[in-house]
């Protein structure tokens, strides 16, 4: 029997990709031919047809209800070791807050970075990526004390970490002096002397304190990386997170690059990239905690999330907050604070939303009370 | 990874697109002007953008933002 083209036949109906594509594997591996085929496109057409959403259909109720009702049975519970190595992230109903909120600091920020093919073989070059990311600080490579009596400040560097680090006790003493703005001067025995020009224990104590929390190497937001083979890769993860340096880092392939700080991704890759940090950081919080959501609702909410080019919480600083109707405003939260000032503003509520006309005890308008008949006078003959 | 395809419309692709959708340009979703990936595609306040997701359920969809 001779090959049917089947392609010809799915196209002719507009189909979405993924559904063209389950229909023609499932035609070549049942070998229909050409008439039968035609009929089984045609009916599953008309079955993709009744399954389509129907106007007026309140598809956010129904998201929110299907995100709402596995959502309480999320632990509580804010902390948990996940799968990714010995990094703490946020999990279950805490995460799924944060992402709607759409927190600017998220109280884990994590990342997931790949490698240019070069470095991702390798794991002493892997090393070296992770060495260039983590925040190293002075008091990783060296000793730091503090002598009163002479006002000064010293700091012995240690040989060993510095090696391990790929750092020179030189760039260590151009990083300390570019930090505090003063000369570094050095003892016989190698390390540093600092000498305080203010004679005050407080000017002594505050460059101490600096000091120590001086970054030497590295990005400051990434408090730690850790590496791991993934498949045939090294993969680094990383504690904290900052999107905008690693686009500069060497050996990182930016392309595949995440992060869990939906903020910064909107800020550095732009809206449609925070529409699927969303779905993505939204879809594997629910399924980590083993609950199963249509990825649809969350898409819905996504969309809403974003309809506006920037990010909106849903909450009363957000999506909720900027109804244009009052009533609806005052039945979500902070009742008296709406109605007052609504009314100092002498706002009109026009009742076009579902809430508003709940309140009123009209009927809605959704489904088939979306639905007006008009009649046409004079029609008849 | 994340970031899918954006492409500015035509005014003739625009109307027309304005046309079978029906609505006005106002009503569509928005994208801001000094969005990173607007700003590298060089998309002006008033043009639409054509988005091209990769998506969960339909395997590709388009999506289109007014920029503002």
């Amino acid at each position: 029997m001779k090959k049917v083209d089947y392609d010809s036949i799915i196209n002719e109906y507009p189909f979405p990709p993924s559904v063209k594509e389950e229909i023609k594997a499932e035609l070549e591996k049942n070998n229909v031919n050409k008439t039968n085929a035609k009929k089984i496109v045609e009916r599953c057409y008309q079955a993709y047809l009744a399954n389509l959403m129907e106007p007026g259909e309140a598809a956010g109720i129904v998201a929110a209800q299907s995100i709402g009702e596995p959502g309480t049975q999320m632990t509580m519970r804010t902390f948990h070791y996940a799968g990714v190595a010995e990094i703490n992230v946020t999990l279950g109903l805490p995460r799924l807050i944060e992402i709607l909120d759409v927190r600017k600091n998220p109280s884990t920020p994590m990342m997931t970075i790949r490698l240019l093919p070069e470095y991702a073989q390798d794991r002493e070059k892997a090393r070296e990526v992770a060495n260039r990311i983590e925040a190293t600080y002075v008091r990783d490579v060296a000793d730091i004390e503090v002598d009163i009596r002479r006002l000064t400040i010293v700091v012995r560097p240690d040989t060993r970490a510095l090696e391990r680090k790929g750092l020179s006790a030189e760039d260590l003493k151009n990083k300390i002096s570019k930090a505090l703005k003063t000369e570094v001067g050095e003892a016989d025995d190698g390390s540093f002397v600092i000498q305080i020009t203010e004679p005050s224990y407080k000017a002594l104590m505050n460059a101490f304190e600096k000091l120590k929390d001086t970054v030497i190497m590295g990005i400051k937001e990434i408090k730690r990386v850790i590496i791991r083979k993934e498949d045939d890769e090294y993969v680094l993860y990383t504690e904290g997170s900052n999107l905008k340096k690693m686009m500069k880092v060497k050996g990182v392939d930016f392309t595949r690059t995440t992060t869990n700080n939906i903020y910064e991704i909107y800020e550095v890759l732009g809206i449609e990239a925070a529409r699927n940090a969303i779905i993505k950081e939204a879809l594997d919080t629910l399924e980590e905690q083993g609950l199963e959501v249509d990825p649809r609702h969350i898409m819905l909410v996504a969309d809403v999330m974003t309809a506006d080019g920037e990010l909106r919480q849903i909450g009363r600083h957000g999506v909720a907050g900027e109804k244009q109707s009052i009533l609806a405003r005052a039945a979500f939260e902070m009742t008296v604070n709406n109605l007052l000032e609504a009314a100092v503003k002498g706002e009109v509520d026009y009742l076009k939303g579902i809430t508003e006309n709940i309140i009123v005890g009209q009927p809605i308008k959704l489904g088939t009370g979306d639905v007006e008949l008009v009649l046409k006078l004079g029609g008849r003959k | 990874m994340l970031v899918p395809k954006h492409e500015i419309l035509s005014k003739e692709e625009a109307e027309e697109l304005l046309k079978i959708l029906g609505v006005r340009k106002e009503q569509l979703p928005k994208i801001k002007a000094d969005d990173p990936i607007a700003k590298e595609i060089g998309a002006k306040p008033g043009d639409i953008v054509k988005i091209t997701r990769k998506s969960l359920t339909a395997g590709e969809s388009v999506f289109y933002r007014l920029v503002v």
